[in-house]
């Protein structure tokens, strides 16, 4: 009845390896300008969801309805099918010469969890008591330079939990490039699926890369905070 | 260098502080005391603007507070002010806390405010704890670190609202003495408190307040021996043997 012949070695070496590692390379590569552009732009919006200035304010909330609740797979078709139409056939031109898949993705994702990652930052902002704000302002800091120097880092220090998560999902989301085209590890594995007919090896070689993956980025954040945000806990 | 003349504010309905005329002059010590709720804090916090205020004048060191176009960032980088909860950053070290303002407001090079934070927490007998977080201090610890964080600015003015109002007994003295030594050196001061023998031995006057009016302001020797208002001379009774 079960006829599968298992053969792990094709996957531990040779061509199909090599597709594998190209795979991890760029999902790597997604990820890692993902996770710093989406947690600087979840910064910004969470500051600017929290302005006095009310225009600024109204910016930010409707920036994280909008791609919060709407799905990553139809933002990442927007931006990659979408822009084409919008933009003039000069730029689309430089953009198909220079990897214009690549970069949709990766604009998607960063967008779409910096919306996630500024929601769990104000409400890292919102658990600082206010006698913080105070004490800083009544030394002089204008409220930015308090948001700076005084709650965001603590805040943030408060956030590194859910942040982690957020991180995690951009990893894993980073696999819905394959649908545009990105040779990302998914995409590669389902080729090597597609000439081998090892889809089992090929998809618990991938299961496995992501795993180990997403314990690193839980260990680097995990080793960043206690280490520089929280030396004096340690 | 503190002049209120016919201040008004409300909290919505209630109304806090009522035509309220005082004056502090430079070098003054002035203790503010009053049953709780009688808007004492808020008077004091007015002075620096964490409270405005809705009617009358306000003018502390050349700095209009009823002006919409006073700076007030840099009113309030000339005075210092000191918390009941001490409100320590805590994620900053005893001496980051203490520098963060100076370098970062009046941008004094990190070295020369480092040497200067050593000074003011020598001042305050805490220079060996200068790499310790907040967490790992006691009360009276805090709030000495927070009143050299307040000094590191230079102000021309201390404020103080009842800082040693959270503190255990036997931490009460340690900070009271700083704070005596800062008013010898000819600090100006405004303090809430309720430690009568700081008032007696460091203020020059004594102002008494009771439902966001002030009732009487005098000389402290002549405001415990002689209080002239029915409510203070309650109020010093309930101080002096709140068993009764």
């Amino acid at each position: 009845m079960l006829s599968y012949q298992f053969d792990w070695s094709i996957i531990t070496s040779g061509k199909y390896f090599e597709w594998l590692v190209s795979g991890l390379v760029l999902t790597l590569q997604i990820s890692t300008v993902g996770i710093i552009f989406s947690f600087i732009i979840g910064l910004l919006i969470a500051v600017m969801r929290m302005s006095y200035f009310r225009p600024v304010r109204w910016f930010a909330h409707a920036y994280l309805e909008f791609f919060r609740n709407t799905p990553l797979l139809v933002q990442i078709f927007f931006w990659y099918f979408g822009s084409y139409k919008l933009l003039p056939t000069v730029a689309n031109d430089w953009l198909n010469n220079n990897n214009f898949e690549f970069a949709a993705a990766v604009i998607a994702l960063t967008i779409y969890t910096s919306a996630f990652i500024a929601e769990d930052i104000r409400s890292g902002v919102l658990s600082i008591p206010k006698e913080q704000l105070e004490a800083a302002r009544s030394a002089g800091f204008s409220y930015l330079a308090a948001m700076q120097y005084i709650i965001l880092p603590q805040a943030v220090r408060i956030t590194v939990p859910p942040l982690v998560n957020q991180f995690l999902n951009l990893a894993k989301n980073s696999s819905l490039a394959m649908t545009i085209g990105v040779a990302e590890l998914t995409y590669q594995a389902r080729q090597v699926e597609s000439y081998s007919f090892k889809g089992f090896e090929a998809f618990t070689a991938a299961t496995l890369v992501y795993l180990v993956l997403s314990i690193i980025i839980t260990a680097l954040v995990h080793q960043y905070n206690v280490r520089i945000l929280n030396p004096h806990r340690a | 260098m503190i002049k209120f003349q016919g201040v008004n504010k409300w909290f919505k309905q209630l109304h806090v502080l009522k035509d309220i005329d005082l004056q502090i002059k430079q070098g003054e010590v002035v203790v503010v005391c009053g049953p709780s709720g009688s808007g004492k804090s808020t008077l004091i916090r007015t002075i620096n603007q964490l409270e405005p205020i809705e009617q009358g004048s306000l003018v502390v060191d050349g700095f209009d507070l009823s002006c919409k176009k006073t700076d007030i960032n840099k009113l309030r980088a000339e005075v210092g002010f000191v918390f009941q909860q001490f409100n320590l950053y805590p994620h900053l070290s005893t001496i980051n806390n203490i520098t963060l303002a100076p370098t970062k407001i009046r941008n004094t090079p990190k070295k020369e405010a480092e040497e200067q934070a050593m000074i003011l927490l020598e001042r305050v007998g805490l220079a060996n704890k200068r790499d310790s977080f907040p967490s790992q201090l006691s009360g009276g610890q805090q709030q000495r670190v927070a009143i050299a964080r307040a000094l590191a600015m230079k102000p021309r003015i201390m404020l103080f609202d009842e800082p040693t109002s959270a503190l255990d007994p036997e931490m009460i003295g340690e900070v009271l003495a700083v704070m005596q030594d800062l008013a010898k050196s000819g600090m100006t001061m405004g303090c809430v408190t309720h430690e009568m023998g700081f008032a007696r031995e460091v203020a020059d006057r004594v102002v008494f307040m009771d439902h966001g009016v002030i009732l009487e302001e005098a000389d402290p020797e002549e405001f415990f021996l002689n209080p002239q208002h029915d409510r203070a001379k309650q109020f010093l009774k309930q101080l002096l043997s709140p068993m009764h």
